[in-house]
């Protein structure tokens, strides 16, 4: 079985699992608004995914991890916003067929940046290679120089700052602080309708599997056991004779596209870009999806990302004051209590148990003694 | 596709228990109207009054409320929420709307846009309400504006905002800019003789598109008028002293503030730190509220002018009513900004328009709107434009040290709203 060797046993039944959660169980028992919510959620585990290669087995902690969600979001949302700025759409602006902010801002013409992501491959190449490139040059001048640990997340923190000042800034050219909004067909495909929202969550959880296949992939080859090796000695991985900036590099590459790929799907779930998902604030917040879901587990990302995201809006419709204190208790308790997250509960204290089940069974039938006396006894 | 999605629902639907149950409840509703109740169910049929399937039933209409109780936002958008439950509960103590009590449910936007658009999209799909009173910035309502539109929803706006937009789904209780601009800059240009302006902003639509009017109107149709200085600060700006220095030395007749939140407090603080003393140079803000002022500190803005369309302290009959009322109910120490008497008319100009319609739907009450007088509002008599803006008077006061605004001056005639000024964009 090619499956024994890609995932083991625990990691075959978190697969089947969530595949079974996403596919089959919650398309069935929500309603096409708490689908919808969902979908988003799932655009933010693509950012945890990238966080667990990045930070917890690369131990990069990057806490500027929205800049890339939003370069994504925005390269999507540029695309979306000139198909919904047509002329006739657009006819009651001083110039029709520019984007509403614009003609808000006195701009005459398109800019010459926007001019590209009228067209659809090109939109779709900058969502990938606008962070890799733009994560490439950072990581270049950081790693090169050695510039690692508490050092690299305060500058990663500070380039959300900066991107979101200048997104604020230029508001003829970005949309300000209200973003790109009202966005609404994708090649005359109305991306606003229940229809079109099942299709995409559809499309967003298959993104979502090939991200998870991509992530396994890289932490089993080579490259994975380099970073481990360099999270756990920097030096004795340099003095191996590999170059550990290329492999961080590599690391902090692979995050910022995976996170471009949720920004670019949040967008079109949501139906709408700003800077709010790009400063400081949420980019820690995906922090904190990894972290609760634990840092090392590719599947407890994606459930990391859902249940945060499911208590804020659980917690914000049941009580619109307290909410925000009883999402703080949440964090503290899972750092607190559960420094490996959802993911060190769920080995800690529920795989030792199904492990027990299923080796007495085996004992019971009379040729696993050895098995059940190997497994953990508490 | 969609249809098949629909009658799959219906067939579960009626499958379970629960719904079966609530069915065989709902059919009880028609013999419940039947036996004598106290106040409320006296209105038209259900039936007759809602074909759309909003949250109406016989004795009772669920609307939404929609503003940040927590985040950055809070601060402001607190007056709000207090201002619409205070409407809400008068206007069910005089008989609700239609026969029906107004139950409200509350949603908290959380400063977050997307959380707006999330909330937005739940109070109208999930719970079906009939109209909703939110949003405070710009950006909130941009985001949930598409939301509005799609499920055709109705969102009372209370702010007053940099206009260049106009909604079916909208009804915009605030001030657009031009209404809060224009009047303002005539009268200091006419009773300071003021010649020269020094415009500030906070950097985001509101205050750009603000200072552009002003700006357009200042250099064209006021003689002899020029901008000497323009400038604008990131949200959360504290330190104004390179431009402050900037204003020593132009010495404009008017620094025009539109600094927003809780920058205003270092703004002002820092203006009198260095020394500029607002009984000599005059300052004309559109952005700094009563609510501001609590922050701010009287002592430090005292002397300024703002230009808004509500002060606390007017003096009318029907202001002294409603500021009574809504210290009785969340406080005496509570103060009430321009945009929290705006968000006051919400639910009132809803219940009024619902009652000229005769109904709850959502296309009748956007067609009813315009047209539809408040003789009780707290800033005086105002009317929906059929650009479903208000028109309402502009007035401008002095900062006191103690935090309330003196009338100096309001027009005579009510301001024509127009969300898309000629020769002004």
């Amino acid at each position: 079985m090619i499956n024994s060797r890609f995932f083991n046993r625990s990691e075959l039944i978190g697969f089947v699992s969530l595949l079974l959660l996403l596919v089959v169980i919650l398309p069935l028992a929500l309603d096409v608004f708490r689908l919808n919510l969902v979908a988003k959620y799932l655009t933010y585990a693509f950012v945890a995914i990238g966080l667990v290669l990045c930070w917890g087995y690369g131990g990069i902690l990057s806490l500027g991890q929205g800049v890339f969600f939003g370069l994504g979001g925005y390269c999507m949302a540029m695309f979306l916003k000139l198909e919904a700025s047509s002329v006739e759409n657009t006819k009651i602006q001083s110039t029709p067929g520019i984007p509403d902010f614009m003609d808000w801002n006195q701009l005459t013409q398109l800019p010459f940046f926007w001019k590209p992501f009228a067209s659809f491959p090109f939109a779709l190449a900058a969502i990938i290679l606008v962070p890799a490139i733009f994560s490439f040059i950072i990581g270049a001048a950081m790693f090169k120089r050695r510039v690692g640990g508490v050092y690299f997340a305060i500058i990663t923190q500070a380039i959300a700052a900066i991107m979101t000042i200048l997104i604020v800034g230029q508001q003829g050219y970005t949309g300000g602080i209200n973003g790109i909004t009202d966005l609404r067909t994708l090649h005359g495909w109305d991306i606003r309708t229940d229809h079109a929202k099942y299709i995409l969550y559809f499309v967003e959880v298959f993104f979502l599997f090939a991200a998870i296949l991509v992530a396994q992939f890289i932490r089993l080859t080579k490259l994975g056991r380099i970073l481990v090796a360099m999270r756990e000695q920097e030096d004795r991985v340099r003095f191996s004779g590999y170059s550990v900036a290329n492999f961080k590099i590599f690391a902090f590459c692979a995050a910022a596209v995976f996170a471009a790929v949720g920004g670019a799907l949040f967008t079109l779930e949501v139906g709408f870009m700003s800077p709010s998902f790009v400063g400081i604030v949420p980019s820690i917040e995906m922090v904190i999806y990894t972290a609760v879901g634990g840092r090392l587990s590719i599947f407890g990302a994606v459930y990391g990302s859902l249940l945060v995201n499911f208590a804020k809006t659980s917690l914000s419709e049941t009580f619109p004051q307290l909410w925000l204190f009883g999402l703080g208790a949440l964090f503290i308790a899972v750092v607190l209590a559960f420094p490996n997250g959802l993911a060190g509960i769920w080995g800690d204290y529920v795989q030792p148990r199904i492990d027990k089940l299923l080796a007495s069974r085996t004992k019971k039938s009379g040729n696993g003694g050895l098995v059940a006396n190997g497994a953990p006894a508490e | 596709m969609n249809g098949v999605l629909m009658s799959d629902e219906t067939e579960k639907g009626l499958k379970s228990p629960l719904r079966r149950q609530l069915l065989m409840g709902m059919a009880a509703i028609p013999a419940l109207a039947m036996m004598p109740r106290p106040s409320f169910g006296a209105g038209p049929a259900t039936s007759a009054v809602n074909t759309t399937g909003l949250a109406v039933t016989d004795s009772e209409v669920t609307v939404g409320i929609l503003h940040s109780v927590t985040g950055t936002m809070a601060i402001s958008e607190t007056g709000s929420v207090q201002a619409e439950k205070l409407a809400i509960e008068q206007i069910n103590a005089a008989g609700g709307v239609l026969g029906r009590k107004i139950k409200y449910i509350q949603e908290d936007g959380a400063s977050d846009w997307p959380t707006f658009a999330e909330k937005a999209k739940k109070l109208l799909v999930n719970d079906k309400c009939a109209a909703v009173m939110g949003c405070w910035t710009s950006a909130s309502r941009k985001a949930v504006l598409p939301v509005f539109e799609q499920y055709n929803g109705m969102l009372y706006y209370p702010t007053f905002y940099e206009g260049l937009e106009q909604s079916k789904n909208v009804i915009y209780t605030g001030q657009e800019a031009t209404q809060q601009i224009i009047a303002g800059l005539d009268w200091v240009n006419k009773t300071k003789g003021a010649k020269t302006f020094y415009l500030l902003g906070s950097d985001y639509i509101w205050p750009r598109t603000s200072n552009k009017i002003a700006r357009k109107h200042i250099e064209g149709h006021l003689q002899g008028c020029k901008v000497v200085g323009e400038e604008y600060f990131p949200l959360g700006h504290t330190q104004f002293n390179s431009v402050i220095n900037k204003i020593k030395l132009t010495k404009p007749d008017v620094i025009y503030a539109i600094i927003v939140g809780g920058s205003n407090v270092a703004f002002y603080k820092q203006l009198k730190a260095a020394g500029i003393d607002m009984s000599k140079q005059t300052l004309l803000t559109i952005s700094v509220t009563e609510d501001e002022i609590d922050g701010i500190g009287g002592e430090n803005i005292a002397g300024a002018y703002a230009c808004m369309k509500y002060f606390q302290s007017l003096d009318n009959a029907n202001n002294k009513a409603f500021v009574s009322a809504f210290k009785k109910m969340w406080g005496e120490k509570t103060v009430i900004g321009d945009v929290t008497q705006a968000a006051y008319l919400g639910p009132w100009l809803w219940k009024l328009t619902v009652e000229k319609a005769g109904s709850f739907d959502i296309d009748k009450v956007a067609a009813a709107s315009p047209g539809i007088e408040f003789k009780g509002a707290p800033e005086g008599y105002v009317r929906i434009h059929e650009n479903h803006h208000l028109w309402s008077k502009t007035r401008v006061g002095r900062a006191k040290a103690d935090g309330q605004y003196e009338l100096i001056y309001e027009t005579a005639d009510l301001v024509e709203p127009d969300p898309f000024p000629k020769g002004y964009q």
